[in-house]
Formats: structure tokens, C-alpha cells, sequence
């Protein structure tokens, strides 16, 4: 079980969150100007490291904010959670 | 290859089995091979397996950072059938099933493969249409289903609940009758023991730490026992293939995930089926020894640590209990985790790559080991022909640029 920290109520248990996958993946500001594999690789590529990892979580039975987790994906350690908006390229 | 037989057994039995000859060689890497096989799970020893029977190419390494069935191979639910939706799909898995119909004799080495029958159990007026139209799919296309309803379900399998006043009641299922399980190990161990007796270089111990490319083309691997050469490189690494892939510089729609299983203590035989509900999300059969093995979804986090956490533990057991109240008071044995490379259409990928020489086979989620012969059989083919074979041309690394995907999400019979 993960014990995750949410920035606005405090450590938590796994349960109460959802995840959202990797974080930093920034919508395309001008997709008309895209090829088909630019697109692809922002709709489904993924890096999937097997280490430090930063990812979304949603507070989803509590707050329901979401916030960035940077965690290890081989120990499963969490290092820290942030705030989105305070880590530029992290959204 | 000394061949198994029965008069063997005795002869090795009269000799206090002190002379069985070792079933694989402990091969030294040559500097360079015609095929390197990254990965020596099932679906990699299989495809050097097929590389040498089918296509004469004899001078083949299957290369293995662990021991042979010690990866996902050795930690799945051994379950085998080919009722998915799409057909692109359930003729991929049907030709595995047609191979597992004759892989002990071709073999010969007894791959335990039991036509046992699964159930995919609906709970729903909506999981009766879907189960109706996959079934209806299925005999389209020459694959055996048939829809039941609880009263025979309940005929067939006298300890399920399929009391109307459940929390999830039975409606129905899909049923596959020439579905079943087969022995994991004895996989992985009769496909090394066969590609051996071929010629075929099982090295073990062996972690491919970096992957040659000169203009354009593979040309060897950096191991962690030195450089070796190849023409050919097939990477068939379930669990890493993001981690692999990127030694060739290539990014992969996939996130590995853990997926867990879990064993009984042994009981008296209670069920001799497989039965498999993708609402309350769990499946289960009774192993030859009496254990129950148990299975279900994967954790929702990327994880590459071979464990999971607890709640998917619970939400399992919860799924088991719902269908079988009987099972309520049975002790878990043994419970591990294996890491599941997830696409996002829940298909592999089975491809060409935009380097030459390069091919991928990953991405087959949770339920890579029903595929292992068919996997094989196919990507031998595309490796040996520098083309993919029709039925895994559908599953190319390009479907996710032109948008032709195969969505088995759900569709599968079983959520992913």
C-alpha cells in the first residue's frame, strides 16, 4: 500500500487516490502543424522509466485536486508530491 | 536430443535417475549469430524454436538476464483460450491454441496443456448483449463459443453462486470449451529443451546492456558477457521492452504495470474448470496439484518492482468470494507480482521497427502466455522474412500513427 501525500490534506492511503500517468506531457500548442507521429507519440507514447517517475494523482475520495508524485518505479518509494502549477513542464 | 519416452522413465528409474542427460546446453556466445533473441521467456524461446524448425535458421542466441522461467513465464495464470472480439485478434490467439493442441508431441515434453473448458461470466443484461455478439464473433470466424445460461453454469459448476439475490447474479457466460490451462514452466523448459536439440544457443545469465546500430541497421548487442554480433535482433523482453527499446533509441506506447497472482493452499479437486468474470474482475482454476490460482487486475500505477499493493490484493480475493462463498475460509499459499507491458488498445506489438534488422514483440499486457506458441510461430516468421506474416501484419508498431488499432480494452472478454 502506498502511503501518498496530498499537498492540501496531508498523507493518505492509496485507496483514496486515483492515477493519471505521467506528468509533464503537454498538449501540442499548435497541432494543426503536427504529423501523423507527432501525434502518436503524444497521445501514446509513454517514457515508462524504471526509476524516478513523475506522475498525476487525483484526491479522488477527498479533495479531488490533482497534484504531481515523483516516485521510484522500482522501489516504489515516493520522493516528493508538488504542486502542479509550481513545477513548470509538469502539468 | 535424447528423446522422453516411457520406457525412458523406467530405463532412468532403474538407475536412480542419477543419468538424465541436462536438457539444455550451457551455451558459450559466439561473436556473432544470423538472430539474437533478446529474452528468454516463452514467447522468445518459441520464436527460436520456430526460427530453426520452420525457417532453417539454425544459428540463432536466445539471450536471458535471469534463468530460463524465472520471468513472466513462471508467474502467470497459465490461462489459454482465443474468445476476443476483433478479429484481428482472436485469429492471432486461435492459431496459438491450434499449436497448443499439438505442442507436446512436437515437443516431447509434456506441456500439461488441459482443454478444460472457460467460462466468461456475465452479471449483466449489458455483459449478456456484449458476451452474445463476442460469441456470435467467434464462430464467424471458426472459433468454438457457445452462450450458457446460470442454470447450466450452475449444472457444471455446482459450488458457484448463482443465486438471484447476489450483490453481481449470474446471468450467463461465454463459454470456450477447447480453452484451458497449460503448465508454465513446462513451457518455457520444452521450448528451450526443443530449440536446443536445433542448434539453437541458450545463454543464460546474460543481461543485453546496449543495442549496436550502424547506419541505420543493427549490428551485435553489448552484453553483460561482452559484445556479440547479429544481423537480426528480435526483442522479446515482457516487463522491460520500454527499457530495451530505448537502447535502440526508440519510444514505445506502453506502461509496465504490476499485475498480481496468488496460489492456495492445496485442496481436494472442487473445480475442474476456468472460470473468469471481468465485472467483479478475477479469475480462477484448480491447478493439478489442488491449489487454486488466482488472478485479476493489474495495479493502476507504473511499477517495475514484481509487486503490488494490498487493496488489489483485497479487490481480488472480494471478486473470488463473490462467485465462490465457498472459498471464503481457503488460505492464500504463495502471492507474487509480474510486470505487464500495457498498449493502448490491450494489444501487442508484433513489428518491423524503423530500424533494419530490429523487431519488436511486447505489449502483450495480461495476457501474453495464452499466445506463447502463436506469438512465436508468427514472429519467427516476420524475423526470418523480413515481413510480418497476415496475421500479425494488424500489429505492427505504425498502427498507433494511422490510427488503425485494435481495441480488445474491455472487449477481450476480461478488463485489462
Amino acid at each position: 500500500m502506498l502511503l501518498i501525500e496530498c499537498p492540501w490534506c496531508g498523507e493518505r492511503a492509496e485507496t483514496e487516490f486515483s492515477y493519471g500517468g505521467e506528468a509533464g506531457i503537454e498538449r501540442p500548442a499548435e497541432p494543426d502543424t503536427l504529423t501523423d507521429a507527432e501525434w502518436a507519440d503524444y497521445l501514446f507514447c509513454r517514457s515508462n522509466p524504471r526509476g524516478p517517475h513523475k506522475e498525476l494523482w487525483n484526491h479522488a475520495q477527498g479533495c479531488r485536486r490533482w497534484f504531481g508524485v515523483e516516485r521510484d518505479t522500482v522501489t516504489y518509494r515516493i520522493e516528493r508530491s508538488y504542486l502542479l502549477h509550481e513545477s513548470q513542464g509538469d502539468m | 536430443m535424447k528423446r522422453y519416452s516411457a520406457l525412458g522413465l523406467l530405463r532412468n528409474a532403474l538407475s536412480h535417475n542419477r543419468n538424465w542427460p541436462e536438457a539444455w546446453r550451457s551455451a558459450e556466445p559466439k561473436k556473432h549469430y544470423d538472430a539474437i533473441i533478446v529474452g528468454g521467456g516463452g514467447h522468445g524461446l518459441a520464436t527460436a524454436y520456430y526460427l530453426a524448425k520452420v525457417h532453417g535458421m539454425r544459428n540463432v542466441a536466445v539471450l536471458e538476464k535471469g534463468w530460463i522461467g524465472g520471468g513472466n513465464t513462471g508467474r502467470n495464470t497459465t490461462i489459454v483460450r482465443s474468445n476476443y472480439l476483433w478479429t484481428e485478434a482472436s485469429l492471432l490467439y486461435e492459431k496459438s491454441i491450434q499449436l497448443w493442441e499439438g505442442l507436446s508431441q512436437d515437443l516431447n515434453y509434456n506441456v500439461m496443456f488441459s482443454q478444460r473448458g472457460v467460462y466468461n461470466i456475465g452479471h449483466s443484461l449489458q455483459d449478456m448483449r456484449d458476451i452474445e455478439r463476442r460469441v456470435n464473433a467467434n464462430r464467424l470466424v471458426g472459433i468454438d463459443a457457445e452462450v450458457v445460461d446460470a442454470a447450466q453454469i450452475k449444472k457444471a459448476i455446482p459450488h458457484i453462486n448463482t443465486s438471484a439475490t447476489a450483490r453481481y447474479p449470474i446471468l450467463g457466460a461465454s463459454l470456450q470449451r477447447r480453452a484451458g490451462v497449460a503448465r508454465h514452466d513446462a513451457v518455457a523448459w520444452g521450448f528451450a529443451r526443443a530449440a536446443d536439440a536445433l542448434g539453437v544457443d541458450i545463454i543464460e545469465q546474460c543481461e543485453v546492456t546496449g543495442i549496436d546500430v550502424e547506419g541505420g541497421k543493427v549490428v551485435g548487442v553489448q552484453s553483460s558477457r561482452g559484445r556479440i554480433g547479429a544481423d537480426k535482433i528480435g526483442v522479446v523482453v515482457a516487463g522491460n521492452a520500454s527499457v530495451v527499446a530505448a537502447m535502440a533509441g526508440l519510444r514505445l506506447p506502453i506502461e509496465s504495470h504490476p499485475l498480481q497472482a496468488f496460489v492456495s493452499e492445496p485442496l481436494k479437486p472442487v473445480l475442474d474448470t476456468v472460470v473468469m468474470s471481468g465485472a467483479v474482475h478475477g479469475y480462477i482454476s484448480q491447478s493439478d496439484k489442488g491449489e487454486l490460482v488466482i488472478g485479476a487486475g493489474i495495479d493502476a500505477y507504473n511499477g517495475y518492482g514484481q509487486r503490488g499493493s494490498f487493496p488489489t490484493i483485497e479487490h481480488t480475493m472480494q471478486a473470488i468470494i463473490e462467485l465462490f462463498p465457498i472459498f471464503s475460509r481457503v488460505r492464500m499459499l504463495r502471492l507474487w507480482g509480474g510486470i505487464v507491458d500495457v498498449c493502448p488498445d490491450a494489444c501487442p506489438i508484433l513489428s518491423k521497427t524503423p530500424i533494419d534488422g530490429l523487431f519488436l514483440n511486447c505489449g502483450w499486457g495480461t495476457g501474453g502466455f495464452k499466445a506463447t506458441p502463436g506469438s512465436g510461430w508468427v514472429f519467427a516468421h516476420t524475423i526470418a522474412n523480413d515481413e510480418p506474416h497476415e496475421l500479425n501484419a494488424p500489429f505492427s508498431l505504425e498502427r498507433f500513427t494511422s490510427g488503425a488499432l485494435i481495441d480488445e480494452h474491455g472487449a477481450a472478454a476480461v478488463a485489462h
